[in-house]
């Protein structure tokens, strides 16, 4: 397989262009399920980007490494049980020191497993990509992601809770618009997000 | 003898050649027409802080539609009325005690998501109005139940009370619906004040009861309701085939002592009914056009409404009943459609 050679700017480029230009939730709009379930307060949000941060880089990593002994025909159940060898290394870690988060994340953390946006990676990147750079693009859709989480999560926390990562920040005799936190407001913050990154991108003339 | 004719009489164009007067902004604005005898009622029970309530969300619905055509570059439609009737429609549907930001945002998740975000008139999937009042009352649910005992504040005699409470609700004597009463206490409590039942039916008929802002007057709903239907905007199917389920099976489900002893005129004139069967099911946009189709769409809310009331945790379902209902009213009309004649099946 033809492995295109990489320089120092191309890493920063697989890395950067995860972070906005190919944002995966706001621009790929891949593993909604995740985004759209945990991101009810920060903190959750935040546990959620990085765990998956983590995943992606290693799995793309060793995906990355076995790319040239893996027949094509099994890659998929391959990839999988690299990717669930990681997840259930960072389940017991979450277990072990941040269990609030752990308990809150509850079912998300084993269906990272099949999150789109890591077997996305695996299948239309780090498969046909050497090491450094599958690393460098996991690392930047993982960041991406967590970002994009935490934008979600705290607009949901701050307008459903009226604080943030558990301060109480808003005046005193707001009432907490309980809606968001629940499943509907989910979906109305992440379909306004979506709508307010598409509008920026047509008034920056940027293709979409 | 000659006639004398133009040359443009002489010109056939393609149909249609026979134009209705009815428009778009007509037919809206003659519904907001025969919705200001409600409105009026609202304001004699609970004061001038209906109006105020009820402006907040014409004015925020008018925004957001004016708001969201603006971003997404279509022409500004705001004077059509729809947008107007939709805030005013959310209004009717407060309780008068609301804080000031509940109309405001409620109504532009009316307005801007429900209607504009899914393609503006005609398009949206569900009632804009009752979209805003469902969010407020999953996101505010203490704020959008707090009712009050109506108190003629509109007193010729007192008219310093009209006036007070206008900007924030200080007082008044809170109180639960009868619906709340009848899911909470029993249905000998709803009673337990009057001296016979024909009284609380009186009661309930000209609007004397705790209740959001538009709902509470089954005649003043009456009167607008059939100024509509006289002027065909309205046909009776939703409203009646809605009544009558609505109707029939509180009686068959609603009583305690068993089958067959329900309360059916009290569950038909109490609640959000009258509102609901006359002016929001009957929303051109989101309900059945096939005659046939609306009766099942009014079948369908009524006993979704009467599920909700004996049930489930709400004491009022008609608002929930009609959002889910929306739902299938694409369903209905094409399963329900008139058979064109001379088509065979399968064709």
């Amino acid at each position: 397989m033809h492995v295109a050679p990489f320089n120092i700017m191309t890493l920063f480029n697989e890395f950067f262009k995860g972070i906005v230009k190919e944002n995966p939730t706001f621009r790929l709009v891949l593993g909604i399920c995740p985004t759209l379930a945990v991101t009810t307060s920060l903190d959750n949000g935040l546990g959620m980007g990085v765990a998956t941060t983590f995943v992606l880089v290693f799995s793309n990593m060793f995906i990355s490494i076995v790319r040239n002994i893996v027949p094509k025909k099994v890659r998929i159940p391959i990839f999988i049980v690299i990717i669930s060898t990681f997840v259930t290394t960072v389940e017991l870690i979450m277990a072990a020191y941040v269990p609030d988060i752990h308990e809150a994340l509850g079912i998300f953390i084993p269906l990272i497993v099949v999150n789109c946006i890591i077997m996305g990676r695996a299948e239309a990147f780090a498969s046909k990509a050497q090491v450094l750079p599958a690393v460098a693009d996991g690392l930047g859709m993982g960041i991406g992601f967590t970002m994009a989480v935490s934008i979600i999560s705290g607009v949901r926390e701050i307008i459903g809770s009226g604080t943030i990562l558990g301060y109480e920040i808003m005046f005193s005799g707001y009432s907490p618009a309980v809606i968001m936190i629940l499943p509907p407001g989910a979906f109305i913050t992440m379909g306004l997000i979506l709508c307010f990154f598409k509008y920026m991108g047509n008034l920056l003339g940027r293709k979409v | 003898m000659e006639i004398k004719r133009k040359e443009s009489d002489f010109i056939v164009t393609v149909s249609p050649h026979v134009r209705s007067v009815e428009t778009v902004p007509r037919i809206m604005w003659t519904v907001v027409v025969s919705l200001l005898p409600a409105l009026l009622c609202g304001v004699y029970f609970f004061g001038l802080r209906v109006i105020f309530v009820t402006a907040l969300c014409i004015v925020g619905a008018l925004f957001s539609e004016w708001f969201v055509e603006k971003l997404a570059g279509k022409p500004i439609t705001i004077g059509d009325g729809s947008a107007f009737l939709s805030g005013l429609l959310l209004g009717l549907t407060m309780p008068v005690t609301v804080p000031f930001y509940i109309p405001l945002i409620s109504s532009f998740i009316a307005v801007g998501i429900t209607k504009q975000i899914f393609g503006g008139i005609g398009y949206n999937i569900f009632n804009p109005a009752l979209i805003g009042r469902a969010f407020a009352l999953i996101t505010w649910p203490r704020a959008m139940t707090s009712w009050v005992e109506p108190s003629k504040m509109f007193d010729l005699n007192n008219i310093g009370a009209a006036f007070s409470n206008i900007g924030m609700w200080l007082d008044g004597k809170t109180s639960a619906t009868p619906l709340g009463i009848l899911k909470l206490e029993g249905i000998a409590k709803v009673f337990e004040p009057y001296a016979a039942k024909a009284d609380l039916y009186m009661n309930l008929l000209i609007g004397q009861r705790a209740g959001s802002i538009g709902e509470t007057s089954v005649i003043a709903i009456l009167i607008g309701a059939l100024f509509l239907m006289l002027r065909r905007y309205i046909s009776w199917h939703i409203p009646v085939s809605y009544l009558a389920t609505v109707g029939l099976f509180s009686w068959i489900l609603g009583g305690k002592e068993g089958l067959f002893t329900g309360d059916a005129l009290l569950h038909v004139l109490s609640g959000g009914l009258m509102l609901g069967a006359f002016f929001m099911a009957t929303d051109y946009v989101t309900s059945p056009s096939v005659k046939k189709g609306r009766l099942v769409f009014g079948f369908g809310c009524g006993i979704l409404t009467v599920l909700i009331r004996l049930k489930a945790g709400y004491p009022e379902g008609v608002m929930f009943a009609i959002l889910i209902m929306n739902c299938f009213a694409p369903l209905i009309d094409r399963n329900l459609k008139q058979k064109v004649f001379g088509l065979r099946k399968g064709k």
